[in-house]
């Protein structure tokens, strides 16, 4: 008990350096907690895709397309179920840095995404209208787009201005999904183009594959390449997710820097707080002599200054873990549409409170072994 | 004024809270270097890629020379512009040009990079000078053959010289590795460009690179271009279009990387400002003595901002040589505007040199002010019996 009160009042005895390394804690716990969302946000689109959806692309890269032939061969493939098209449009809304991304989608494409709910009659109104387009409830919201608006967007792999009418808001029956996209008919897109550059009419971006049973992934992924094989355009299929990670994968040196850099910080914060440790407990060598000549042992040396740097670490990393929840929100408003999914995670909690601890205990060693070192004639001579 | 042996003994006095809140001050300053560097390091590469005289032509709106195609005809009329130079046998110095993606291992693990094949002709090499073979030779036109950048070589499977690649129904035997000096071009693999088209079922070039007779006639071929209703054409000189090309990337690396710096300086200077406290709270009784001695709360202010300058400057340099170690490090990552991997050098200017001191220095001097000028008002008295 007597303990506890001797930490909390040499905790309290330099207030000033108290609240400056309690504040140094929380921000360098909240910075952790960002950083870490940040990755998590990158994984956030492959954490939401499924596993019981193929795609197929050209095996050579995606700038390669497939021929519009390839949909009943690949429908043919046992554990088949259904087949969508989809064509990555790239277009500009205004100026690249609106960017989002843009899919011209056959019209059974929303059939292969349950998780994406739309009321009945705007698909109907969807399917009938030739140059329709579905915006995701993300997407309407940054820039308010309302049922019944012309979007038009300026075409960079297909030249020109299109403009489509938006017929509908897509809903995520779920958090997770990122709805911060357009999809668009197929047809449009594919009549336009067989007008202005016939050489390029009927080709499709990737194939979306439904499968019957979704633990025969890799078996269908393998007959639908094999199909294909030796053919003008080879095939590559691999589940949506494993296909989400090979983007993600493309700037994993970005993302590797991110959680360096994450550690990084909680370096700076060790070396704030062994600083503190270190300069209190040298200023207090004649007080643990003192202790010492009374008769108290180095373990209950060890356990003050012990107590003393947890203490501030849990303060700290406490408030920094109350904070990051309200700090994502703020950040993800700022971002724009960048992160669509910015959600903390219980795992980044978890880590920051596990950082925090790991700081307060490493930051006491050297200064707990130095106290328990002092030799009672020494430590009663020393000045601060 | 109070010697500058003083302030720097205080600092060596207290080693381990000197190294501490260096080390701390360090971190921050090497996370600030190396994000400079990075963003340093692309621009080069992107400067590097382009000539000033060459022009890239491309489709209007397209953006990139992926995304880009003009048919032969359209590259025929291009190519006969009187603005374009004529080389020693009486033919343009133009190259027609298709560039494509190509999927490629990285060596060592199953993730896919994309990576660009440019299919080029002896015109196109003839352009970019800086693009010099180190090993191997070069492609011979009309056949099977490609080269790769050094940035590529062993990188990827299968791009030894000697290894070959399948794609495209082929198989590209791997004759050569060339250096472009640091730029763009070493992220690429080249080969002949008829013979990639044939391969790929294309029949329209990607973009097309050439050189001016005179720098000065740039505006007259670009309003030339744009005025021909044969084609909708947009032109631009080489270094302007690669640096446009990563400006997305640049920005999000800049402000990613200034973001992190800003939050992670408020720590190390709470870091400094509580060993500079410590520092003054340590010695009221000498500040008592110095101030009895004569000297002016003036010279014991200098002498405190001094100690934390000295403080940031340390852990500025010890910051700056752990950056210039980066030096050796390359990194790659994808451009999202043409989505093909890219990769460049931290590259260490003295002007990034500078900026990193300067704001050591500051980090020092905001940590330090505060405490300094609790110490300069301390009242000579109180001090004294202080000790």
């Amino acid at each position: 008990m007597n303990a506890l009160k001797l930490i909390v009042r040499n905790a309290l005895r330099h207030r000033l350096r108290s609240a400056l390394t309690v504040a140094g804690l929380l921000v360098a716990v909240l910075a952790y907690g960002l950083l870490q969302t940040v990755v998590d946000a990158w994984y956030a689109g492959a954490a939401a895709s499924s596993n019981a959806r193929l795609v197929t692309r050209n095996s050579i890269s995606l700038v390669f397309a497939l021929p519009l032939s390839y949909e009943a061969r690949i429908r043919g493939v046992d554990g088949v179920a259904a087949v969508a098209r989809s064509n990555w449009f790239g277009g500009i809304y205004q100026e690249s840095k609106n960017f989002f991304p843009q899919f011209a989608v056959s019209d059974n494409y929303l059939d292969l995404y349950p998780e994406f709910t739309l009321p009945d009659e705007q698909r109907a109104a969807f399917l009938r209208d030739r140059k329709g387009a579905l915006v995701g409830r993300q997407l309407a919201d940054r820039f308010g787009f309302k049922v019944g608006d012309v979007l038009p967007l300026r075409g960079t792999i297909f030249p020109g201005t299109w403009e489509f009418i938006v017929r509908g808001i897509l809903d995520a029956a779920d958090e997770t999904k990122v709805t911060n996209l357009m999809l668009f008919r197929w047809d449009y897109l594919n009549e336009t183009m067989r007008k202005s550059a016939p050489g390029r009419a009927n080709q499709v971006g990737v194939y979306v594959l439904g499968i019957s049973n979704p633990d025969n992934a890799a078996a269908v992924s393998l007959a639908v390449d094999a199909v294909f094989k030796n053919s003008l355009a080879e095939t590559l299929t691999e589940t949506e997710q494993a296909f989400q990670l090979g983007f993600v994968a493309m700037s994993n040196q970005i993302i590797a820097a991110i959680r360096i850099v994450s550690y990084v910080v909680i370096l700076i914060i060790m070396a704030v707080m062994a600083n503190t440790m270190a300069m209190s407990a040298r200023e207090r060598t004649a007080e643990y002599a003192t202790l010492k000549a009374l008769g108290f042992g180095p373990g209950f040396l060890a356990a003050l200054i012990f107590g003393e740097s947890l203490t501030l670490c849990i303060l700290g990393g406490g408030l920094g873990i109350a904070l990051t929840a309200p700090a994502a929100a703020g950040f993800k408003s700022l971002a724009g549409g960048i992160f669509p999914i910015f959600a903390v995670s219980t795992d980044t909690l978890a880590a920051q409170g596990a950082c925090a601890l790991a700081v307060g205990v490493l930051a006491a060693i050297v200064p707990a072994v130095r106290a328990a070192r002092v030799r009672v004639v020494d430590g009663l001579r020393a000045v601060g | 004024m109070i010697p500058l042996n003083y302030v720097a003994r205080n600092l060596w006095k207290r080693r381990l809270t000197t190294t501490l809140t260096a080390g701390g001050l360090a971190l921050v300053v090497f996370v600030f270097a190396t994000v400079l560097m990075l963003d340093a390091g692309l621009k080069r590469t992107l400067m590097t890629t382009g000539e000033y005289d060459n022009v890239v032509v491309i489709r209007k709106g397209s953006g990139t020379e992926i995304q880009s195609s003009i048919s032969r005809v359209q590259a025929n009329i291009v190519e006969m512009n009187a603005a374009v130079a004529l080389g020693a046998d009486g033919l343009p110095r133009a190259a027609k040009e298709t560039v494509v993606l190509i999927s490629l291992n990285r060596s060592g693990s199953q993730q896919a990079s994309n990576v660009v094949i440019r299919g080029t002709s002896p015109a196109g090499l003839q352009l970019r000078p800086q693009v010099k073979m180190i090993a191997g030779r070069l492609f011979r036109p009309g056949s099977a053959e490609i080269i790769v950048g050094s940035n590529i070589a062993g990188g990827y499977d299968g791009t030894r010289i000697g290894e070959r690649l399948r794609f495209a129904q082929r198989e590209w035997t791997i004759v050569g590795t060339f250096d472009a000096g640091a730029s763009g071009f070493d992220s690429e693999v080249w080969g002949d460009a008829d013979q990639l088209m044939q391969s790929f079922r294309r029949i329209n070039y990607s973009a097309m690179v050439l050189k001016l007779a005179d720098s000065e006639l740039f505006e007259r071929f670009k309003s030339d271009i744009d005025a021909d209703p044969r084609f909708a054409g947009e032109v631009k000189r080489e270094q302007v279009f690669y640096s446009d090309q990563s400006k997305a990337l640049s920005s999000f690396l800049s402000i990613l990387g200034l973001t992190l710096t800003a939050i992670f300086s408020i720590g190390a200077t709470i870091g400094a400002m509580i060993t500079m406290y410590a520092s003054v709270s340590n010695r009221v009784a000498e500040i008592g003595t110095l101030r009895a001695l004569g000297f002016r709360s003036r010279s014991v202010l200098a002498a405190f901002v001094l100690e934390a300058l000295l403080l940031g400057l340390v852990g500025g340099v010890m910051g700056l040589a752990g950056a210039s170690a980066m030096q050796l490090v390359s990194f790659s990552t994808t451009n999202f505007q043409t989505f093909s991997d890219l990769s460049f050098h931290f590259l260490l200017t003295p002007a990034i040199a500078v900026q990193t001191l300067l704001f050591s220095l500051l980090m020092g001097l905001l940590g330090g002010f505060l405490p300094a000028v609790r110490a300069a008002r301390l009242n000579i008295v109180d001090a004294l019996r202080a000790a």
